[in-house]
C-alpha cells in the first residue's frame, strides 16, 4: 500500500471521480498526503461539489477557507510591497504562488503560499532594499556568511521579514543563482513581464512556465516537488506550449521545461505534443523522487531523496566552491546553518 | 505505522500512530470510552516516531510530528510517551483546527450554561475544572474552549485532564484510582498525570453550552474578585486563541461577540476551596 500512497493524490487530483470509490483508509491516506505535500486546498477545491463522507467535506471545507485566507494575505503582502517600492518607479514582477492568485490562474486555486516573491532589475537591487527596510522589513539572517553568500552568489537578497506583520519576502534578480551553469536572461523576463491593475507585474506565461520548470528542476531537491509540478500542469494547460520550446531555450533552460512537462504529462494527464512524449532514462527516478510520500505523511525513500540534495548542490555550484561551502557549513553551529545550506 | 490508536474528541477526530506499543496502549487504556472518528477519517495525524533510527531501542525517545508540527519541538523520553501524543494533539487542534475559536481556556458546564476559565500555565485552569467537576458540573475540557463563529456556543473538547504537581496529589483525594493515568515524573513541565474525565463529560461531549461567566483565575495569591471590562477580555483571549488570527473576520466577530454578550471577572485564589468558594458567589 505504502508505495502508492502518493499516487493516490496525483490520481485523484487528475481524476477528481476517483474520490467517489475511496474507502475510509484511502480517504485519510489521501488527505494526509495532500497534507503533507501542501496540497491540501489544491485538492479540496478539485473535490469542490462531489459527494464526499461527512468529515471529509470537513475537512475540505477547512482547506478551501484557509487558502482564501492564504490568498487573501498574499494579495496584501504583496500590496504592502507595492506601496513601499511605488516611490522608485521600476518593475516589480511578482512571482510563483503570489503572481498566480494575483493574475487569477488555474495554478492558484486552493494553492498554498509561503512567501512573497518578487522579481526586481538587478541593477536597483540596493535601492530596492533600502525601501523595503525603511517600509519595516527587517533581515531574517544575522550570520555574516550566510549573508555574504547570499549577496555575491544567490538570486535574491537574503530574505527579509516585516517586523510586524511577520510575512516574508524574498527579493529575486534572476530565478537562478548565480552559481549555477545556466544563466536565464533575467533582463528579457522583466522586459516580457504583463502589468495587472495594480500596477504590479507577473512573468509572461512562457516565462512563467519556464520559472515553474527552473523551479522545479534546476534549483533545489524536488522536496515538495509534486506542489511545483502541479503550478506546471496547470500553466502548460491554460496557456499551451506554442512557442514554449524557443523561449525555454533562449533562458538555456529547455531541459528542464521539456522534462517538466513529461513528468506533468506522466502524473497529471497534462497534455502536451507528441513529439514531447520521448522516454528518457532518467525520468523514472524523479518520478519516484516526486513520490517518496507515505500515506502517515512521512517521507520515504531516504537514498533517492539524500540522491537528489547532492545533485541540487551539484547543480547549484561549481565542485570547489561546493566544497567551500559545505565545510563552512559543516564547521558551523547549527543555528548558522542557512534555510538553503 | 506500526502501532494506531484512533479516537474522536468532541468535534475532532485524530490518528495516533506509534513505532513503540506502549504509548499507544496507554492511550487506548485511557481513552476506552471515546467514540472513534466520524466516518472512519480522522481530521489529524499524529506521529510518535524515533527521531534517529537508533533512538527506537537506545535510550528510546519520542519526537512529536504530524500533519502540523513544530520545528523546536523538543523529543521526550519514551516513558513520556503518553505526554508526547497529548501534546502533539493539542498542537494539532492549536495550529489546525478551524471550525471554532480556540481558546486556550478549560470549561464546565451546569444547566447548559458554560464558565469558561482562560489563563496562562500555571494559572490552575486545568485543576479548577476538575474540582467543579466532582462538585455537580460537567467537565467540557481543561485546555480548549471551542467557541462556535455562529451560534456563540461554546463546544466541548474532553480530552484527559493533565494535572500537574501539587495538583495530583490534592485531586487524587477526590477521584478515585481507575480513572487515573500513569505518573510520569521529571517531565520538562514537571510530574504529570492524566485524569479520565467522568462518564458524564465523555456522554456529553457532542453538546455545547450557553457560556454564562468568562474566569481569569490567577493562583497563588488571596481571594479576591475583580470585573474586567469587555475590552480587556477581548485583547486577554486574542492573546489566549491560537487561531484568532487564522480565522480572520470570522474569528474577530465571534469574539467581539463573546466578550459583549458575556461578562468576565478575574479572580485571585489561595488554594482550591477559596476558588470553589469564589465560584459559588459569583454563579449561585
Amino acid at each position: 500500500m505504502s508505495r502508492r500512497d502518493a499516487e493516490l493524490l496525483t490520481r485523484v487530483l487528475r481524476e477528481p471521480d476517483v474520490a467517489g470509490m475511496l474507502g475510509a483508509d484511502e480517504w485519510t491516506t489521501l488527505l494526509t498526503v495532500a497534507r503533507a505535500e501542501q496540497l491540501i486546498g489544491t485538492l479540496a477545491c478539485r473535490l469542490d461539489g462531489l459527494p464526499v463522507p461527512h468529515a471529509v467535506s470537513a475537512i475540505l471545507t477547512d482547506a478551501r477557507a484557509n487558502a482564501e485566507e492564504g490568498r487573501r494575505q498574499a494579495l496584501w503582502e504583496a500590496e504592502m510591497a507595492r506601496r513601499a517600492l511605488a516611490p522608485l518607479g521600476l518593475p516589480v514582477v511578482l512571482l510563483k504562488g503570489t503572481a498566480f492568485v494575483a493574475a487569477g490562474l488555474a495554478a492558484g486555486q486552493g494553492r498554498a503560499i509561503g512567501d512573497c516573491d518578487i522579481l526586481v532589475p538587478r541593477e536597483h537591487i540596493d535601492a530596492v532594499e533600502a525601501a523595503l527596510l525603511a517600509a519595516g522589513w527587517e533581515w531574517v539572517k544575522p550570520d555574516p556568511y550566510d549573508d555574504d553568500y547570499y549577496r555575491r552568489w544567490m538570486h535574491e537578497l537574503p530574505p527579509l521579514i516585516h517586523r510586524e506583520r511577520d510575512r516574508m519576502i524574498d527579493v529575486h534578480h534572476t530565478i537562478l543563482p548565480l552559481t549555477a551553469r545556466i544563466a536565464p536572461d533575467a533582463a528579457a523576463l522583466i522586459e516580457g513581464s504583463v502589468v495587472l491593475e495594480t500596477g504590479l507585474r507577473v512573468l509572461s506565461p512562457h516565462d512563467m512556465i519556464v520559472h515553474a520548470a527552473a523551479h522545479l528542476l534546476a534549483d533545489g531537491d524536488l522536496a515538495g516537488g509534486l506542489r511545483n509540478l502541479w503550478d506546471i500542469h496547470c500553466l502548460l494547460g491554460e496557456f499551451g506550449v506554442e512557442g514554449l520550446c524557443e523561449r525555454a531555450q533562449h533562458h538555456g533552460l529547455w531541459p528542464a521545461v521539456w522534462r517538466a512537462a513529461r513528468l506533468a504529462n506522466d502524473l497529471f494527464g497534462t497534455t502536451i505534443p507528441d513529439g514531447w512524449r520521448v522516454r528518457d532514462s532518467a525520468d523514472p527516478l524523479y518520478r519516484r523522487r516526486l513520490l517518496a510520500r507515505d500515506g502517515w505523511g512521512r517521507q520515504t525513500r531516504p537514498l533517492t531523496r539524500l540522491g537528489f540534495y547532492v545533485r541540487s548542490h551539484w547543480l547549484r555550484m561549481p565542485p570547489a566552491m561546493l566544497a567551500r561551502h559545505l565545510w563552512i557549513k559543516w564547521r558551523g553551529s547549527p543555528a548558522a546553518s542557512g534555510r538553503r545550506g | 505505522m506500526r502501532h494506531r490508536f484512533d479516537v474522536r474528541i468532541g468535534p475532532a477526530g485524530f490518528r495516533v500512530g506509534s513505532d513503540w506499543r506502549a504509548p499507544v496502549e496507554q492511550l487506548a487504556a485511557l481513552y476506552s470510552d471515546y467514540p472513534k472518528p466520524e466516518n472512519g477519517v480522522p481530521d489529524f495525524t499524529v506521529r510518535l516516531t524515533a527521531p534517529r533510527p537508533w533512538r527506537r531501542w537506545l535510550r528510546p525517545s519520542v519526537a512529536i510530528a504530524g500533519d502540523y508540527m513544530l520545528p523546536e519541538a523538543a523529543p521526550l523520553p519514551l516513558r513520556h510517551g503518553l505526554l508526547a501524543a497529548e501534546m502533539a494533539m493539542n498542537l494539532q487542534m492549536a495550529l489546525g483546527w478551524r471550525r471554532h475559536l480556540l481558546l486556550h481556556a478549560s470549561a464546565v458546564e451546569k444547566d447548559g450554561r458554560a464558565l469558561v476559565m482562560s489563563g496562562e500555565s500555571g494559572a490552575g485552569k486545568s485543576t479548577l475544572a476538575a474540582l467543579l467537576a466532582t462538585r455537580g458540573w460537567r467537565l467540557m475540557g481543561d485546555e480548549f474552549a471551542l467557541v462556535h463563529p455562529r451560534t456563540g456556543d461554546v463546544h466541548a473538547f474532553p480530552r484527559l485532564v493533565s494535572l500537574k504537581n501539587e495538583s495530583v496529589a490534592a485531586m487524587a483525594a477526590e477521584v478515585g484510582e481507575a480513572r487515573w493515568g500513569p505518573l510520569l515524573a521529571g517531565t520538562p513541565k514537571g510530574d504529570i498525570r492524566h485524569l479520565v474525565p467522568g462518564p458524564a463529560a465523555i456522554a456529553a461531549m457532542d453538546t455545547p453550552a450557553r457560556p454564562m461567566l468568562l474566569v481569569f483565575p490567577r493562583f497563588g495569591f488571596a481571594p479576591a474578585v475583580r470585573t474586567v471590562p469587555p475590552s480587556e477580555a477581548f485583547v486577554r483571549l486574542t492573546q489566549a486563541s491560537t487561531n484568532y488570527t487564522a480565522l480572520a473576520e470570522d474569528g474577530f466577530k465571534a469574539l467581539h461577540r463573546l466578550v459583549a454578550e458575556v461578562p468576565s471577572v478575574a479572580i485571585d485564589y489561595p488554594d482550591g476551596a477559596a476558588a470553589l468558594a469564589l465560584i459559588d458567589e459569583l454563579v449561585p
